[in-house]
């Protein structure tokens, strides 16, 4: 099933398969955060911003609007 | 044939422990300055690595990338392309730590494509054993084409490994580890065939962002080989996800980890840590813990303080021959360095407290924590360190609000963190307080003054908040939001970072802002002691023959002080204070405080010692009673107090309001690059500070 990494749940994994380039900044691509790569949605702030992922060993938080432009199939066994 | 001096420069991730290798390799020999023009800190140190050779350690802001982001990562790409700089180093030193060596080694191999000499730690090595991560050395090194140093800064090992490095740099290869330019060859071989001489990475650099190269103008260059934005981005992806293939295909071999090993205490305290309840509390109880500290521990060696150069400005008088040159040191210079060192304890302990937050990695989560509270004001997440050491110093604080992506986000926070009660203001509070407030408790137990005082501190955060709030509203900018912040994993501070760190901001501050409060006390001595006519120099006549004439007999003791209100009034700044009578009248101040606020335009704190001086407060011994007695029995020409309610709440808020510092100014222009900030901070927080004050003076009075 595909998504984008904001709707996930917290501990949720999913394998990123796409995302709108404009809109993201390198220095999140940098640090890992690639197509192919597992990304864990860790926690959310309350009132649901910013989202904490874990991608590529790398542990980052970033806000919602990042987070909608990025997509993932989500991890069925896991 | 060795060299003497070797430079280095100190290039890694941000929480990699760069700064502990730093601190390790040169320890105290540390120098802090800026680079030209902008207010990036730029530290060296100094290491000696044999006999003859010393190494010169530069030690760069934290980066990801080359790809710059903040002026703080541009100082790195400038340094490393421009071959003519004085700092260009002959070897580079990667730091990189254990758990996150795969994302580390993305810089790494960046910083080889610059083909200069390059030298990687891996720090950090003391987890290895509790993460279960093994590592080849030799089969890394061959791959990377590099040698490794494996330290762990926080146990002191294997700093000689380092500096053997240093000291053999030119054996190091040059060769870069992988061929990005394969992306888009056709793209590349043409850059190539069009510069032969220079290096096709730099001249990508140079393309997809703003760095200055050699004489190359850049706008011919990007002319020729211009890409849409978003072809440039694309292009940047594909190299990057091509050093991170290199980078997975050589760990696969070079690095093991065992899985089962990886305790992950990280994530239980981040459940905690960031949970939407607890996180909340436990930062409040921090921030509570940490303020409590802050004013109860630093009142003992502030009152040490007062009383040491109180004791020696009253020792230099009596002891030095009298004149014009004992007075500049005992009424100019003496009190003027009291008045910097004064602050020192509050802001130590406020940096302590900060770099502990920092160091220990618990920062990041209060970023996360607030972020959405924050930009609802037009703030972001990052906005909470510059807010919170606003509250001992306006100055490091709009340094530090550096690292916040979002230029506009920036500017505001730059804008309202000059409304934070600074530790300037609190001198202020306090003999305002002491004198408008009664000592009554309410409810049995909470002091009326106390309560006076948190009211104040919560009018200066409201009022930051207001005013980002309709910054905000106002202020036109549309920058993208890049909000990106890394969660390191949870350390204990070390000691010596700490204390570095401590050294280093108060060393600024001392020099930095101490240098104004210095220079406005010997004006104002001047000022107050050197009259324009000569009523000024013939005062003693003058109240001499007013006593004789008085009827009523007059303690001798009280012509002295006569003497020296009668010279206050009529010299340079009595002067000044008149004339600007009208102006502040409607606020309810005389000539008096009138120079007192004046004078505090350079620095508030100044307003208590001009006061001082105002009313000729002879003896230095329990001066702040001394003082406020005196406050206490003025009185004006109608018989009324000059210091009633409705004057002291006037000028409480016109000093919680008033942009009254001149080194904040200062920052802010250097900051935001424009005259234009600073002069509506100035005339728009005055301006507003004078209308509250008139206003509650007017409905007081």
């Amino acid at each position: 099933m595909q998504t984008s990494i904001a709707e996930l749940k917290i501990g949720q994994k999913g394998i990123i398969c796409d995302f709108n380039i404009e809109e993201i900044p390198l220095k999140l691509l940098e640090m890992g955060c690639l197509p192919g790569n597992s990304i864990q949605l860790i926690q959310v702030a309350p009132f649901g911003c910013p989202l904490y992922f874990v991608v590529n060993d790398s542990h980052v938080a970033i806000r919602l609007e990042t987070a909608k432009e990025i997509s993932v199939v989500i991890e069925t066994a896991n | 044939m060795a060299k003497d001096i070797i430079k280095v420069a100190l290039i890694g991730n941000p929480n990699t422990g760069k700064t502990s290798v730093f601190n390790q390799l040169t320890g105290l020999h540390q120098q802090v300055g800026n680079y030209p023009g902008i207010t990036v800190e730029k530290k060296i140190g100094y290491c000696k690595l044999s006999e003859k050779t010393k190494a010169i350690i530069l030690d760069l802001p934290g980066t990801y990338s080359l790809n710059a982001s903040s002026i703080d990562e541009n100082v790195v790409i400038e340094l490393l392309m421009n071959k003519k700089d004085d700092n260009f180093p002959d070897v580079v030193v990667v730091v990189t730590e254990v758990e996150n060596l795969k994302r580390n080694l993305l810089l790494f191999t960046q910083i080889k494509d610059l083909e200069i000499p390059t030298i990687l730690v891996i720090n950090m090595s003391d987890r290895m054993k509790l993460k279960g991560i093994e590592l080849d050395i030799p089969f890394l090194e061959n791959q990377l084409k590099t040698k490794i140093a494996l330290v762990s800064s926080r146990k002191n090992i294997g700093n000689n490994k380092i500096k053997e490095l240093i000291l053999n740099y030119e054996t190091l290869s040059t060769e870069p580890c992988l061929n990005a330019s394969s992306i888009d060859s056709d793209y590349f071989d043409k850059l190539r065939k069009t510069f032969p001489n220079q290096l096709v990475y730099k001249l990508w650099l140079v393309i997809t962002q703003d760095v200055n190269f050699l004489n190359l103008d850049r706008n011919e260059m990007k002319s020729s080989f211009t890409k849409s934005h978003a072809d440039l981005k694309r292009l940047q992806q594909k190299e990057t996800i091509k050093r991170y293939q290199f980078i997975n295909d050589t760990l696969k071999i070079g690095q093991k980890i065992d899985q089962s090993k990886a305790s992950d205490i990280r994530a239980k305290l981040d459940r905690v840590l960031t949970h939407r309840i607890f996180g909340y509390v436990i930062f409040f109880l921090i921030l509570f813990g940490i303020f409590q500290s802050i004013f109860v521990w630093s009142s003992y060696p502030m009152d040490l303080i007062d009383s040491c150069f109180a004791n020696l400005a009253s020792y230099t008088k009596k002891h030095l021959p009298a004149g014009e040159f004992t007075n500049l040191i005992s009424e100019g210079i003496i009190p003027g360095i009291g008045g910097i060192l004064i602050f020192i304890p509050q802001i130590a302990f406020l940096f302590l407290f900060i770099s502990i937050l920092e160091e220990s990695g618990y920062m990041s989560r209060v970023v996360f924590l607030m972020d959405k509270i924050m930009r609802r004001y037009g703030l972001s997440g990052k906005s909470v360190v510059p807010l919170i050491s606003g509250t001992a110093c306006a100055i490091p604080a709009i340094m530090g609000a550096r690292n916040i992506e979002n230029w506009k986000e920036r500017l505001i926070t730059i804008l309202v963190t000059p409304f934070i009660t600074c530790s300037a203001r609190l001198p202020v509070y306090a003999i305002l307080i002491a004198l408008i407030i009664p000592q009554k408790k309410v409810l049995g137990f909470i002091s009326l003054q106390g309560l006076t005082l948190m009211v104040l501190y919560l009018l200066g955060f409201g009022m930051a908040f207001f005013s980002a709030y309709i910054l905000n509203k106002i202020l036109k900018i549309s920058s993208k939001s890049y909000f990106v912040v890394e969660m390191p994993s949870y350390k204990i501070p070390l000691f010596k970072n700490l204390a570095i760190n401590v050294l280093e901001k108060t060393k600024a501050f001392v020099f930095g802002a101490g240098k104004i409060i210095l220079a406005l006390s010997i004006i104002l001595w001047f000022l107050g002691s050197h009259g324009p006519d000569k009523d000024f120099k013939n005062a003693e006549k003058i109240v001499e023959q007013e006593v004789y004439s008085s009827l009523t007999p007059i303690n001798p003791s009280v012509i002295s002080d006569r003497v020296s209100e009668y010279k206050l009034e009529h010299s340079y700044i009595g002067y000044i204070g008149k004339s600007i009578e009208p102006v502040i009248k409607p606020l309810g101040y005389d000539w008096k405080i009138g120079i007192a606020v004046v004078s505090s335009f350079a620095a508030r704190e100044v307003f208590v010692g001009t006061l001082a001086t105002i009313y000729s407060v002879g003896s230095h011994s329990d001066e702040e009673a001394t003082i406020k007695n005196r406050m206490e029995a003025e009185i004006n020409p109608v018989g009324i107090k000059i210091f009633n309610f409705a004057t002291g709440i006037s000028l409480l808020l016109f000093y919680a309001f008033a942009m009254q510092c001149v080194s904040t100014l200062a920052i802010v222009k250097k900051e935001t690059n424009s005259w234009k900030w600073p002069i509506i901070q100035l005339v728009f927080m005055s301006g507003f500070a004078y209308l509250t004050a008139l206003l509650a003076y007017q409905f007081l009075k």
